[in-house]
């Protein structure tokens, strides 16, 4: 045991490289991704032969990939707005609620992060071929602020964490309106809640794919369902431009999130 | 609601939630409900589908073979995942923060976009049978059980690491030094100290990424072989290519218990969603 005299407490070496290797695993996926978008082979083989942007002038001039972003856009859009506004006031309407009943509500609204969603696939899938939703804009975006809904609530519950019940009330004594209260009160310091809820809910309708399958037609797909198929059944290599456009542009709203609330959370403390 | 007899205004707070409420009623329990009524049948009442699912030779088959991918994915998460969770306890604030960052990629990378990357990486003359050829192997992982096996590890270690980090991070260490100075071999340390220290943190990490293996659908459809599809796809297949809505609901049905059942006893143990749902909304949160 040589390591037990360099220190009080060392780390031994495999258990070092064990992590570098656990590491490089976790970022393995995005290593690959980015390299293939430049390739000019008509294939999926990897290393790509040849650098070319044909890729990427594909996924922006072909008509198809066009619609399907602009579907997946529009549907996030919408989905996350919807979950946004109704995670939010929930939040606002679980705060201070204790016993079993707002316990059994919190539990009700957070179900479908728990749920696979390839059950939650089916069963939407079922009962909207009913209620004619399949293949309809209105049926991407429900289901999608339904499955949102629990980002922006924990989110929005966490930010209230700190907040004290204390300024409600001396803003009410004030004279305030609950309205006016909220706005002027609440809002400023559960903002950043609101917006982190809001693009995990956009982020999570973009990039959602099973339900998005089920409720595809061929006139309304999102992006990730042209992606499924280019894959499945075209060999379209095309998915690795849409790819790394995916990756590059979630990871960039995620980084800049926690930049700005990483320097908040410093200024604050 | 006898706590909210003291509040001057209960009401008005509790009008908040209708609206998330009447969505998540519309959308997600109708159809759950609805699922749940077919599962026994259109007309009367039957438990003849969830018969079906034991006795008509593919199910049990499809349902045994997730379970044991399940449990694979989950060995090798804590595996993994331990040492990782450990060394963040270790690493000084800024390179913890890093590590943070790292375990949180597969939850940001879009999910086509990692499994397009993983059908690349294990593709037929694709990087790692390349390795493999080096030593005159032939190691294709796409569309083999193996391959999903290595693709679902990546996307579910995160939840292995992230209630194992928030459980190592509370063992004080002066115990294990404790036990050396007193004369104790270091794996003695850990495995009488350390380890049951952590078991809380171990299990609810078991219990999560089993769960979450079991509902796989887009990995193995895309990264492994059609002929052995696991329970996900079964579903999805019932579904729109058979249209056997009522097979396809007590399958749902089926999965969504196990998973429901899991969950409540991971909860029980650790808290763990909400401590998930907390992590991945405020990323760089380090220690509690």
């Amino acid at each position: 045991m040589r390591t037990r005299t360099r220190g009080v407490d060392p780390i031994p070496w495999w258990l070092k490289l064990t992590a570098v290797a656990v590491g490089l695993y976790f970022i393995l996926p995005t290593l690959f991704v980015i390299p293939m978008s430049f390739s000019s082979a008509s294939t999926f083989q990897f290393p790509p032969r040849g650098f070319s942007l044909r890729l990427y002038e594909n996924f922006f001039t072909n008509p198809a990939w066009l619609d399907a972003l602009g579907n997946s856009v529009i549907v996030a859009v919408l989905a996350a707005s919807l979950a946004t506004l109704v995670g939010t006031t929930a939040a606002l309407g679980l705060h201070n609620l204790r016993g079993r009943l707002a316990r059994y509500v919190r539990t009700l609204l957070m179900i479908s992060m728990v749920t696979p969603a390839i059950v939650i696939a089916v069963a939407i899938y079922i009962s909207f071929l009913q209620w004619q939703l399949v293949g309809t804009f209105p049926g991407y975006v429900l289901a999608h602020a339904a499955i949102g809904v629990p980002f922006v609530l924990v989110s929005v519950t966490s930010a209230l964490g700190g907040f004290d019940p204390k300024l409600l009330r001396a803003s009410s004594s004030l004279g305030a309106t609950p309205l006016r209260t909220f706005l002027t009160v609440t809002m400023p310091l559960i903002r950043r809640g609101i917006v982190t809820g809001a693009v995990f809910a956009f982020v999570t309708s973009f990039d959602e794919v099973v339900i998005a399958l089920f409720l595809r037609a061929p006139t309304l797909e999102t992006l990730p369902v042209k992606m499924y198929n280019s894959v499945t059944v075209e060999i379209d290599p095309t998915i690795a431009a849409s790819s790394s456009v995916v990756v590059t542009a979630v990871t960039s709203i995620c980084l800049v999130l926690q930049f700005v609330g990483s320097r908040k959370k410093t200024a604050g403390s | 609601m006898p706590g909210l007899a003291r509040r001057r205004t209960p009401s008005p707070q509790w009008l908040l939630l209708l609206p998330a409420l009447a969505l998540l009623t519309v959308i997600l329990l109708v159809p759950l409900g609805r699922s749940f009524s077919q599962s026994f049948g259109d007309t009367g009442w039957t438990l003849e589908h969830y018969k079906t699912l034991f006795t008509d030779g593919v199910t049990l088959t499809v349902l045994l073979r997730t379970a044991m991918t399940a449990a694979i994915v989950t060995v090798i998460a804590l595996l993994l995942g331990y040492p990782y969770a450990y060394l963040m306890t270790r690493a000084g604030p800024r390179l913890r923060g890093i590590m943070m960052v790292v375990v949180l990629v597969p939850f940001w990378t879009s999910v086509m976009a990692r499994n397009f990357a993983w059908i690349i990486i294990l593709q037929r003359n694709g990087p790692v049978d390349s390795f493999f050829q080096l030593f005159g192997l032939n190691v294709v992982l796409y569309e083999s059980v193996a391959g999903v096996t290595v693709a679902m590890s990546q996307v579910l270690l995160p939840f292995m690491v992230l209630p194992l980090f928030s459980a190592l991070s509370g063992i004080d260490r002066k115990l294990l030094l404790a036990a050396r100075g007193l004369g104790s071999h270091p794996v003695v340390a850990f495995w009488r100290i350390y380890w049951p220290l952590s078991r809380g943190g171990v299990v609810s990490g078991l219990i999560l990424v089993f769960t979450l293996s079991l509902g796989f659908y887009v990995t193995p459809a895309l990264v492994g072989s059609p002929q052995q599809s696991l329970v996900a796809q079964l579903l999805g297949q019932r579904t729109t290519q058979l249209l056997d809505f009522e097979g396809a609901s007590a399958l749902g049905m089926l999965v969504l218990i196990v998973t429901l059942v899991l969950v409540a006893w991971a909860n029980r143990i650790g808290g763990t969603i909400s401590a998930i749902g907390v992590a991945a909304s405020a990323p760089t949160k380090g220690r509690p």
